[in-house]
């Protein structure tokens, strides 16, 4: 029978500028389904995913709320007037732990519970959580209504992503912009062999909607940077920081300062691993710890130093595992601390954390209000500036002059096991730390070529050889043995 | 973007002050003009119907409030544009919670209270796919 529903003013853009909509219904749920066929985009704002109606959405027929009748099924007649009204509800970020009491109902039952239900296929599918009274039906349904931010789908974001969305979280934002390369199936299991080539994010979505189809993906196909953060970060509840560089973690502490949000914090090396939860409103935040990036190069990146392929899994899991406890509000997250693993000798070891007063960024005066560069704060060159010379020669030149019989002597500076894997002919292993006590191994007269994997620690070498004081001529080798393998002679492995 | 005089933002400043340490909530009456401009002509407090203890981080206008201004509104001509909430001792961010529970064109104006006294303000609109909020010019 003809009813007319009236659309609400925000509303009406959807609905073809019209603030009133005859349809034909028997129920006041077919009325909005009747409506919702004709004006799709409607649907969205008024029924979740789920496909329920959204719990701050009321539906009147005449003047009486549905709820205080049969709800959508409740029975309409000719003439009837039904209103869509919200009710608006809002609240702010900080107390994630006191959502369990903030939502429970209020006792006249007219206003909204206001935590997503969960459907009976999701009841069966998170039952193992649900007869934990430490999660719950209210913990399950407070993962589901929580959002998670992942930066990175790497070694530590691929179990974190599918514990995440193993354990029901509602929402998980992923930002890389990273394609799947062969050497990363070592560690990163959220990704497969059909997968190199491909966009880390798009495998990443692929494997977790395949675990959990009731998640919401959001892929951030982007490198994060001082203009993206604030803007990206403001719409998660959690922030887990999974990326492998200095710029970018002190860009996402930072950030996670700015916005208020907890970063739960991993990192990992060869055989060791970190994690904490920097939460500037509890407790220390990651510059409180490093108030200073290491100098460019101390510290070398798991490209050039390794990793043990497990390690980011225990890692990863750890940050998973808080990430679930500060959504369920539980106790004794890791914040203060910092915790450190050693996978070689299978030791767990704890660290108390301070919150330094003086931190520029969460201390009691700070001085950073705002990103910065911290490709700049962490000393890293600018593409302006204009690098020193040092000779170089390209992996075809030097097959080339090699191949018209000129003497040059190859020096490898990578450690022995790299050697292993594969050499450039003729060379001469003398690892990077030993260049200057060997440094009488390298004959002056001759020209010497320096290599290393990528370039990096034979740039290093040369510089070092310079200052030393070495009179022959050095160049090194643009883009290392990985070059020589691309350009020159394929059958030498790439690592 | 929302115009709002001072003395209106003023009123909301003062209302967050007042109900601190609890959020306080009220509509914005006003008129919806060309290319989503929004303009205030007055505000229009309404109780926080939250239980007291989840006052402290969460608000609720119930509808029948919402349809009592709304009525008032029609009454002089206007619309409800939007609304506005504190967040006591937090950033005038908007939260996840908020993002859930909004609707699209509407103004939604967040006011940072810290230790009882107005900072931050800023003014939020939702993505039409609800995807996120972005921040909207405030001009007075």
């Amino acid at each position: 029978m003809p009813v007319t529903v009236t659309i609400p003013t925000p509303l009406r853009q959807f609905a073809g500028a019209q603030s009133e909509i005859e349809v034909e219904a028997k129920t006041a749920g077919e009325a909005l389904d009747q409506l919702t066929s004709v004006h799709a985009e409607l649907r969205r704002h008024l029924f979740s995913d789920q496909n329920a109606l959204r719990n701050f959405v009321n539906v009147y027929v005449n003047d009486d709320d549905i709820r205080h009748s049969d709800g959508l099924d409740t029975a309409l007649k000719e003439g009837d007037q039904v209103l869509i009204v919200p009710s608006i509800a809002g609240g702010s970020v900080a107390q994630l732990e006191n959502l369990s009491t903030a939502e429970s109902a209020p006792a006249d039952g007219s206003q909204n519970d206001v935590l997503p239900m969960l459907s009976n296929e999701e009841i069966a599918r998170y039952s193992r959580h649900l007869i934990m009274p430490e999660v719950g039906m209210t913990g399950q349904r407070k993962l589901k209504a929580a959002s998670v931010l992942m930066i990175g789908t790497g070694g530590l974001g691929a179990p974190l992503g599918m514990y995440l969305a193993a354990a029901g979280v509602g929402r998980l934002g992923l930002v890389d912009f990273d394609v799947v390369d062969a050497s990363n199936l070592q560690r990163q299991i959220i990704h497969g062999t059909k997968d190199v080539g491909r966009p880390k994010i798009a495998s990443a979505r692929d494997r977790i909607q395949d675990i959990n189809p009731h998640v919401e993906i959001e892929t951030h196909e982007t490198r994060l940077t001082s203009e993206n953060a604030l803007r990206l970060f403001v719409n998660y509840d959690v922030i887990v920081d999974g990326t492998d560089n200095f710029p970018t973690r002190y860009l996402v502490n930072d950030a996670c300062v700015l916005t208020g949000k907890p970063n739960v914090y991993g990192s990992i090396f060869r055989f060791e691993g970190q994690a904490s939860v920097f939460w500037a409103e509890r407790g220390p935040c990651y510059r409180c710890l490093y108030p200073e990036p290491p100098p460019p190069g101390l510290v070398p990146s798991c490209a050039e130093g390794g990793v043990l392929g497990v390690l980011p899994g225990i890692i990863g899991a750890i940050q998973a595992n808080e990430t679930i406890k500060i959504i369920l509000g539980a106790p004794d997250i890791l914040v203060n601390r910092l915790l450190l693993f050693d996978a070689w000798r299978l030791r767990f070891r704890e660290l108390k954390l301070r919150k330094n007063p003086d931190c520029p960024v969460c201390g009691n005066h700070p001085t950073i209000k705002e990103l910065i560069d911290y490709e700049e704060f962490c000393g890293l060159p600018q593409q302006t500036e204009v690098k020193p010379t040092m000779e170089e020669i390209t992996a075809t030149e030097l097959k080339k002059r090699l191949d018209q019989g000129d003497d040059i002597q190859i020096i490898d500076v990578r450690e022995p096991n790299e050697y292993e894997i594969g050499k450039i002919p003729n060379s001469k292993l003398i690892p990077l730390g030993q260049v200057l006590n060997r440094m009488n191994e390298i004959d002056a007269e001759r020209e010497t070529v320096v290599h290393c994997k990528m370039g990096g620690r034979s740039a290093k070498a040369i510089d070092a050889l310079h200052r030393a004081g070495f009179a022959g001529k050095l160049m090194n080798l643009q883009g290392g043995i990985t070059a020589w393998s691309n350009d020159v002679d394929p059958s030498v492995p790439k690592y | 973007m929302i115009a709002i005089s001072q003395p209106d933002l003023e009123m909301i400043c003062r209302h967050g002050e007042r109900d601190y340490p609890f959020e306080c909530c009220g509509l914005m009456l006003g008129r919806f003009e060309a290319a989503g401009r929004k303009v205030v002509s007055e505000t229009y407090p309404i109780s926080n119907a939250r239980e007291e203890e989840a006052k402290r981080n969460r608000f609720l206008i119930r509808p029948e409030e919402l349809l009592r201004g709304e009525k008032y509104a029609r009454e002089k001509g206007l619309d409800v544009v939007g609304f506005y909430h504190s967040h006591p001792d937090d950033r005038a961010v908007p939260s996840q919670y908020d993002l859930e529970h909004a609707w699209p064109t509407y103004s939604y104006i967040v006011v940072a209270i810290e230790k009882g006294h107005a900072a931050d303000l800023r003014s939020l609109e939702m993505e039409p796919d609800r995807s996120q909020f972005n921040e909207e010019e405030v001009a007075s």
